[in-house]
């Protein structure tokens, strides 16, 4: 059984005055294909366990590895390199550029990835196909419907076929027929092989997933496994 | 389960170890390409804006531009309008010397200035000349008439053969004198014609004669006009022979010099020191502007003022650029923060906005530019000038454009590249 994600005895102190100890020390494997939850009340820790996870902060001790990386070992630009191939992030206020239309949004993804120039629009149209947008490809994101803009965030995601897919509150900003919709979109990309980590407070969303890990207070509490 | 997960933290650590070197990590990379396309896509989003961003550096560059294009015109018009009579005319007096009347008249002038003058290169005909002070009245007849108004006060000048030349005289008829005349103290006069007239002597194969006081003079020419020294044109011009034996006339008083175009300036060095080797600092040089010293007058003249304005409407320009560059910077935060988490790093963002701030500069040095040259196309067709521009401005204005840009975009670059991805994709933009 190989793992996307193995944290060992990773901890994140913000320096004070007073130092906060956002987590505590956290052993967390993630395998290859798993859909997982992380669940918690606002201020658990859980986002700061997602900017780990997503190789946007840093752990003060512990080791992170990602599909076997030691990333604590790796140097910013290639801490960057990996957050362009390995990683595919979902966030809950979509972060789309308005003035750029869908498939360039969903291009935007693979700007920083090396060696991606070649048929990047071809694989940009794929995956909005993939994410059912195959109609609105030129369309620009304010003419969309949240949970449209939602589905071509994930396909900016998906674009660049990372190892792990990180949402953060994906269903925040939706309602609960479009959060459906984004959640059964998370079904079937898990189906097709994806892992991914769910961030939510959310008890609906987060039984989607095969796991929950709760956090509160960051200390990462149950490490149940479900189904 | 704690025994299980120690288990397989070691089992994978040894797994990690031999993974490793296998697969290496690719860092992030962003090709001149796709950064070319990010920032055109960012310029040209919002086309409205940049042009109004680029606005002042637009002006300060058309300013800059327009300044230098016009100073050129307008000197190359001064130049072309330059009188060439004027320009190979020198004149050698002595200096104003302070002290008592009759030490004035010590001029340092000889009366060989014309042998020595015209021994220089670059000299086509010299000539001394002086006014003769004559108290007697001039008349044409012998006879003392009370009732007769044929007595007249005219000037009187002595001059020396070459002058005629130097002064560019022209005869209407008979002969100028030459060196023979003042050699053998001939009383031997030329009219000017203005004197000719008052005289009523208007031919010369008759040997008329005119009388300065009870001295006869016999008339051996009159002149049709001058381009120099205007005055001479109502006097007589007697050789310096004469004047000095019956007038008693010191010294000569001027040197009138006609030199080759564009040797003016090089003979008003020499002729001092060709006069007068002993004292050349008593004699004063009047040479023409030079036609290079004029324009580099009028281009500085006119570039002072501007160049400073251009440089603050520059100035203006880039504090505008940095401004809006870095209002942006903090609009698209949450863009910042998203191009973070799909890879880039610190230096990307930096280059992205720095390069957008340099291309704007780049953008508003060719609009500029233009803006200049129209300015200069116009201001010469509405004055009928000719155009004259420099053939690297236009190319160097987009140079200055990208520098305004590069100065300005620095600190908004560094303050979007500062910015935490985590803080920046909480906002919600």
């Amino acid at each position: 059984m190989s793992f996307v994600v193995e944290l060992d005895q990773v901890q994140r102190v913000f320096e004070g005055p007073p130092a906060v100890e956002a987590l505590q020390a956290t052993d967390l494997y993630i395998k290859k294909n798993e859909y997982i939850a992380i669940v918690g009340p606002s201020g658990s820790g859980k986002s700061t366990l997602l900017h780990l996870l997503g190789l946007l902060d840093s752990p003060s001790s512990g080791t992170y590895y990602l599909n076997g990386i030691d990333t604590s070992a790796l140097s910013e630009r290639e801490r960057a390199g990996m957050r362009a191939t390995a990683i595919g992030f979902v966030f809950q206020s979509f972060h789309l550029l308005s003035h750029r239309t869908n498939v360039e949004n969903v291009m935007l993804a693979e700007v920083y990835k090396p060696g991606s120039s070649k048929n990047r629009k071809q694989r940009a149209v794929d995956a909005l196909e993939q994410v059912g947008l195959g109609h609105r490809l030129n369309a620009y994101p304010t003419t969309l419907s949240g949970g449209e803009r939602q589905r071509v965030a994930v396909a900016r995601a998906l674009v660049g076929k990372p190892s792990l897919l990180l949402a953060d509150e994906p269903t925040g900003n939706l309602d609960t027929r479009t959060g459906e919709q984004i959640l059964s979109l998370f079904d079937d990309l898990h189906e097709a092989g994806l892992t991914l980590a769910v961030i939510t407070h959310d008890d609906e969303v987060s039984q989607r997933a095969q796991r929950q890990i709760h956090i509160r207070d960051g200390v990462v509490t149950s490490l149940e496994t479900s189904g | 389960m704690l025994e299980d997960d120690d288990f397989q933290r070691s089992e994978d650590v040894v797994e990690i170890e031999i993974a490793q070197p296998a697969t290496p990590v690719a860092t992030s990379a962003l090709t001149f390409r796709d950064l070319f396309s990010e920032m055109s896509i960012a310029l040209t989003s919002r086309p409205g804006r940049t042009l109004l961003t680029a606005m002042g550096t637009i002006l300060g560059v058309a300013a800059l531009v327009a300044t230098l294009g016009l100073a050129k015109t307008a000197g190359n018009q001064i130049v072309s309008r330059f009188d060439e009579l004027e320009a190979t005319q020198v004149k050698v007096e002595p200096q104003q010397q302070r002290g008592f009347g009759e030490q004035q008249q010590t001029s340092v002038i000889p009366w060989d200035s014309e042998d020595r003058l015209t021994r220089l290169n670059g000299v086509r005909s010299a000539g001394i000349f002086s006014s003769v002070n004559v108290s007697d009245s001039v008349r044409s007849v012998p006879v003392d008439d009370p009732l007769d108004e044929s007595e007249f006060q005219i000037p009187v000048q002595a001059v020396s053969p070459g002058f005629f030349d130097a002064a560019r005289s022209s005869l209407a008829t008979g002969r100028f004198f030459d060196e023979g005349h003042s050699e053998r103290n001939d009383s031997v006069v030329v009219l000017g014609p203005e004197a000719a007239e008052r005289l009523q002597i208007t031919r010369v194969d008759n040997t008329p004669a005119i009388f300065i006081g009870d001295k006869p003079f016999t008339v051996i020419g009159i002149l049709a006009d001058t381009a120099r020294e205007p005055s001479i044109l109502n006097a007589l011009l007697i050789p310096n022979g004469v004047a000095r034996q019956t007038y008693e006339l010191q010294a000569p008083a001027e040197v009138l010099i006609d030199v080759e175009v564009g040797a003016a300036e090089l003979i008003g060095t020499q002729a001092a020191t060709a006069l007068s080797p002993g004292e050349p600092d008593k004699l004063r040089v009047a040479v023409p502007t030079s036609p290079k010293r004029l324009k580099e007058d009028v281009a500085s003249d006119v570039n002072a003022l501007f160049l400073v304005l251009g440089g603050i409407s520059l100035l203006v320009g880039a504090i505008g650029i940095a401004n809006v560059t870095l209002v942006s910077v903090l609009e698209r935060t949450g863009e910042i923060g998203l191009r973070r988490a799909l890879g880039a790093t610190r230096r990307h963002v930096a280059a992205q906005f720095l390069g957008e701030s340099v291309a704007l500069g780049i953008l508003a040095g060719i609009l500029g530019a233009s803006l200049g040259v129209i300015t200069i196309v116009v201001v010469s067709a509405t004055r009928q000038w000719s155009p004259v521009l420099e053939t690297w401005l236009p190319f160097a204005a987009p140079a200055v454009g990208a520098l305004t840009g590069l100065l300005a975009g620095t600190y908004p670059a560094w303050k979007a590249a500062s910015i935490e991805p985590i803080a920046a994709l909480r906002s919600s933009s």
